[in-house]
């Protein structure tokens, strides 16, 4: 089962799980709320979309296909609101952002 | 009365000729590759379909714009943009995180545009926080001003001094930057 589908299929793959734990590394290691979701809000985007386009490669042309195609586009949709949704509701409530010198939190 | 009457109905067929094309889709009932037909979840799409166009036809397309043929072209041109500058986040906020000695600066920076239809405010957010470095934090839609999070003085200044993204978007929704 060594084709070439598998094999770009297997490289979207990890690229999009090494993205993944770059972001996770980011939530560890960045000092306050505002940089981690930085780092969690981009580092998701483009490791679900290769993910995705991972298994589409690997479905070939099906039904499937199409509604992976429609995952990837809600995705581009969902993703920055959630993020800025999330940002603003701790701007309001004060948060103060992380200065770069200070202490992490 | 009777012509926006009419055009309340062709609305209302678009609606629900859009979605019942969605569930079409979604639910793969008529397959042409395998043969598969099932008529059930045709009929229901039709129900559903046509409930849901009764509910909220008035939401998917709030109102005849102007031009919205060439927004929607110059939208699908700016797209491709846009998904270059998503990869080059994505390798930005990596190098941050994985750089030893984690280059950031945090900082909130404003600044006004002189955009002013909704589409354009959403666009604009969106893609301030999809692209390098930068995300969102709230909009006052009467003045057309950002206040925007920047992990570093460089996205910052992408925003304040170049204006790449302001004038493209500006030039998608022709609105003056």
């Amino acid at each position: 089962m060594f084709s070439i589908i598998n094999i770009i299929a297997t490289i979207l793959i990890a690229g999009g799980a090494f993205f993944m734990v770059t972001g996770v590394v980011g939530l560890l290691r960045f000092p306050d709320f505002y940089t981690r979701l930085h780092a969690t809000g981009k580092c998701d985007t483009l490791g679900e979309v290769l993910v995705i386009v991972g298994c589409m490669v690997y479905q070939g042309w099906s039904f499937i296909t199409i509604k992976l195609f429609f995952l990837m586009f809600f995705i581009f949709l969902a993703n920055p609101v959630g993020t800025h949704a999330i940002m603003k509701a701790a701007y309001l409530t004060g948060l103060k952002p992380w200065k770069k010198g200070e202490e992490r939190r | 009365m009777t012509r926006s009457k009419e055009h309340n109905v062709g609305l209302m067929l678009a609606v629900f000729a859009v979605l019942y094309i969605f569930w079409l889709l979604m639910s793969a009932c008529i397959n042409p590759l395998n043969g598969h037909f099932s008529p059930i979840h045709i009929i229901a799409g039709i129900i559903c379909a046509g409930v849901v166009t009764l509910l909220s036809h008035d939401l998917l397309i709030t109102k005849e714009g102007e031009m919205t043929l060439a927004k929607t072209f110059r939208l699908i041109a700016y797209v491709p943009w846009e998904l270059w500058q998503i990869f080059l986040a994505n390798f930005d906020v990596a190098y941050r995180v994985l750089h030893p000695k984690m280059p950031i600066d945090p900082r909130i920076i404003e600044f006004d545009t002189s955009l002013r239809s909704d589409f354009a405010l959403t666009t604009l957010a969106n893609s301030i926080t999809l692209t390098p470095g930068t995300i969102t934090i709230d909009i006052d839609p009467g003045k057309g001003r950002f206040l925007v999070h920047a992990i570093a003085k460089k996205p910052a200044d992408a925003l304040l001094v170049d204006k790449t993204m302001i004038n493209k978007v500006a030039h998608v929704y022709m609105e003056e930057a």
